[in-house]
């Protein structure tokens, strides 16, 4: 896949939850290595996007194609190909932050010695090297979400999916977040795919999401299209 | 557009039943509380019956029930990292085949019930049996029911582990499917358990049912996992 071409495109893009849609007519379309914040209040569908986009949930109708993937049907190509980053940090509480790493490295296939060093510089940056052999059940929130960025990012995915990734951080986390799941042009790290890196980040913050994004997209409440526009 | 490389089902099945054992050895929130269950339902047959021997079906029967019932508490659980803590998201993500997170979870099952009988079958021969010669191919037994167990167990326990009801639907599942398997188990072991020593009438047959079934579940369980973990 080369720069021009989109990486993700939805036509029409709906999701119910039972009766209730949940989004409804959002189209849109981003080209890979680019940064789109999705904004918009509570309960207007942001995380539901996020899901549909890491095929985590099926689209209700609409089309919807990620990384060239036409969603759900080639969803299985996409594995390994999204850094996820939800509400929840998807780690074993009983687990310590580096173990939980290093199944997340066996469990993508990792060679053990360039897991270990990613592992290490990641930790590092993110300040956590050191309590890096806590517990998770342990941990602050904050610690939590350092480890979970540490997750979402180590198998060096093509598509950054993040729900609100500043969320639990300290003012510097959150500047030391920005080499792991910044904008692409701050990433320290180049995708495994061999194709520049798209950022997608659900955010409540309008001025910082229009400063850092080249695309927003702005969901309503109650499946209402959406309004989007193009950042300077 | 060319797919991901797919991590070979061996690494992803080592890394997550390694998890799985080390959570449990860290925790203890399963072995203990089947090895617990099993050691006081037999304290309980033991005065309940009022009596100090037991042979044949009686004895198969007691067995049996009492390993079933445990099985149940570890069924009950298999799944609830993967639930509580986003495991089952974190799967789906991975480039991983989804059954192998079957295979993996049924392997650990078995494990845990592997572990339970060499703690418990001890117990229940000092409890009940004076006759112990029937332990050796009881062996036999205990590891071709685990395995349908282990299988069905591990089937049921995915698909109720979403429900808040799911200490009520496994076992509301899980029992009338495991009739069979019972019926083969405390058919193979009642004679291997008879007061005069172990005889094999029939332990051909009830053996190959026991077969049958492991079969049948694993092949079931592996065919509609992937349906399973869907949205």
């Amino acid at each position: 896949m080369s720069q021009s071409e989109n990486a993700i495109r939805l036509r029409d893009l709906g999701r119910d939850y039972g009766e209730r849609p949940a989004l409804d007519g959002v189209g849109l379309e981003l080209p890979a290595g680019s940064s789109l914040a999705v904004l918009g209040p509570n309960g207007s569908g942001k995380s539901t996007l996020l899901r549909v986009l890491a095929s985590l949930l099926r689209p209700s109708r609409g089309e919807v194609s990620v990384l060239g993937c036409s969603l759900p049907r080639e969803a299985w190509k996409l594995r390994g190909q999204i850094g996820y980053l939800g509400h929840e940090p998807l780690l074993y509480e009983d687990l310590t932050g580096r173990e939980n790493l290093e199944f997340q490295a066996r469990l993508y296939g990792l060679p053990a010695a360039e897991a270990r060093q990613r592992i290490e510089s990641d930790l590092e940056l993110l300040g956590m090297g050191r309590r890096a052999d806590y517990r998770v059940s342990d941990y602050s929130a904050g610690m939590k979400q350092r480890i979970a960025i540490c997750r979402a990012v180590l198998h060096r995915p093509a598509l950054l999916l993040l729900d609100e990734p500043d969320s639990n951080l300290d003012p510097e986390g959150r500047e030391a977040a920005r080499a792991l799941i910044g904008r692409p042009d701050e990433l320290r790290w180049e995708s495994e795919a061999d194709r520049p890196v798209t950022r997608v980040a659900v955010s409540h913050d309008p001025e910082k999401a229009r400063a850092e994004a080249d695309q927003v997209l702005e969901l309503t409440i109650g499946g209402a299209p959406v309004a989007r526009r193009a950042v300077a | 557009m060319k797919s991901a490389r797919m991590t070979p089902f061996r690494q992803a099945l080592g890394a997550i039943v390694l998890k799985d054992l080390r959570t449990e050895l860290r925790t203890m929130r399963s072995l203990p509380a089947m090895v617990l269950f099993a050691v006081t339902t037999f304290v309980i047959f033991r005065f309940g019956l009022d009596r100090t021997a037991l042979s044949g079906s009686l004895a198969s029967g007691v067995i049996w029930t009492t390993l079933l019932f445990a099985a149940v508490l570890g069924i009950n659980r298999i799944f609830l990292p993967e639930r509580e803590e986003g495991g089952f998201d974190a799967f789906r993500l991975a480039p991983v085949d989804r059954p192998v997170l079957f295979v993996a979870k049924a392997a650990v099952l078995f494990l845990y019930l592997v572990v339970l009988e060499v703690v418990v079958v001890p117990v229940f021969a000092v409890f009940f049996l004076q006759e112990w010669s029937g332990l050796v191919p009881l062996v036999v037994i205990l590891l071709a029911t685990n395995l349908g167990f282990a299988a069905l167990g591990t089937l049921i326990s995915s698909m109720a582990v979403n429900s808040r009801a799911r200490d009520l639907l496994v076992p509301l599942l899980l029992l009338p499917l495991v009739v069979p398997l019972m019926i083969a188990a405390t058919g193979a072991t009642s004679h291997l358990l008879d007061a005069g020593g172990p005889s094999y009438d029939k332990f051909g047959t009830w053996l190959l049912v026991l077969g049958l079934y492991d079969g049948i579940f694993c092949l079931v369980g592996y065919a509609v996992f992937e349906f399973l973990l869907e949205d």
